[in-house]
């Protein structure tokens, strides 16, 4: 929830075009939207009643539309069991659009479900203290010749 | 004088004329856009029997939106 949040509120920071989103599953249930509670299921409600009755146009399951509006555009993208959808201001840029909403679901599908176990810690390699023979440096007296 | 009022006259009806045509150039511009998985796209435009069905939800979204 916390993490679908967090890429709304990305979504909108790095999207100037998008005015309002929400995401929600299959059933229209509001996982989190960047408007009020009222607004969100509002427009979950007419976002999945939108995206039934497109794909109903033909035997082919239907991935994104768009409709284009008089006063804004809408867009709806589904991914595998989530749906996002948003509005924009007039005449926006609609790949920019698509590219970004299918990143900020994929951004939610791809945060794990709970955190990884962490690896046991293996137990740190014996150092091997190898003795090298020091190197002695003797200074032998010459000897004496003479003696 | 009177050419004066004959030409204010004229620029008011042709801005409202304008505005109305305007509008209108607006609200033909309503279309629906529908990608389907095997790469197809189908536009439905105002007119189209399907239109209407898809407009008046994504109005809805919309003015939700809005609030």
């Amino acid at each position: 929830m916390a993490q679908t949040a967090d890429a709304l509120a990305h979504l909108t920071e790095i999207s100037s075009q998008i005015d309002a989103a929400v995401v929600l599953d299959k059933e229209g249930t509001v996982v989190a939207a960047t408007v009020d509670d009222e607004r969100a299921g509002r427009m979950a409600g007419a976002a999945l009643e939108l995206f039934r009755r497109a794909g109903e146009q033909r035997g082919q399951e239907l991935v994104q539309l768009d409709v284009a509006l008089e006063g804004g555009s809408v867009f709806v993208v589904r991914d595998a069991d989530r749906l996002i959808a948003a509005t924009t201001r007039s005449e926006p840029t609609v790949g920019l659009v698509f590219y970004d909403l299918k990143s900020c679901l994929r951004s939610i599908g791809e945060a794990p479900a709970e955190k990884p176990k962490p690896k046991p810690k293996r137990a740190p390699a014996k150092r091997r203290t190898t003795t090298t023979p020091r190197s002695r440096t003797t200074t032998r007296k010459k000897k004496d010749e003479s003696g | 004088m009177r050419a004066g009022k004959a030409l204010a006259v004229g620029a008011a009806v042709g801005s409202a004329a304008g505005a109305i045509l305007l509008r209108r150039r607006a609200r033909s511009r309503d279309r629906v856009e529908l990608y389907f998985d095997d790469g197809s796209l189908v536009t439905v435009g105002k007119g189209d029997a399907a239109a209407d069905r898809l407009l008046s939800p994504a109005r809805e979204l919309l003015a939700a939106a809005r609030g």
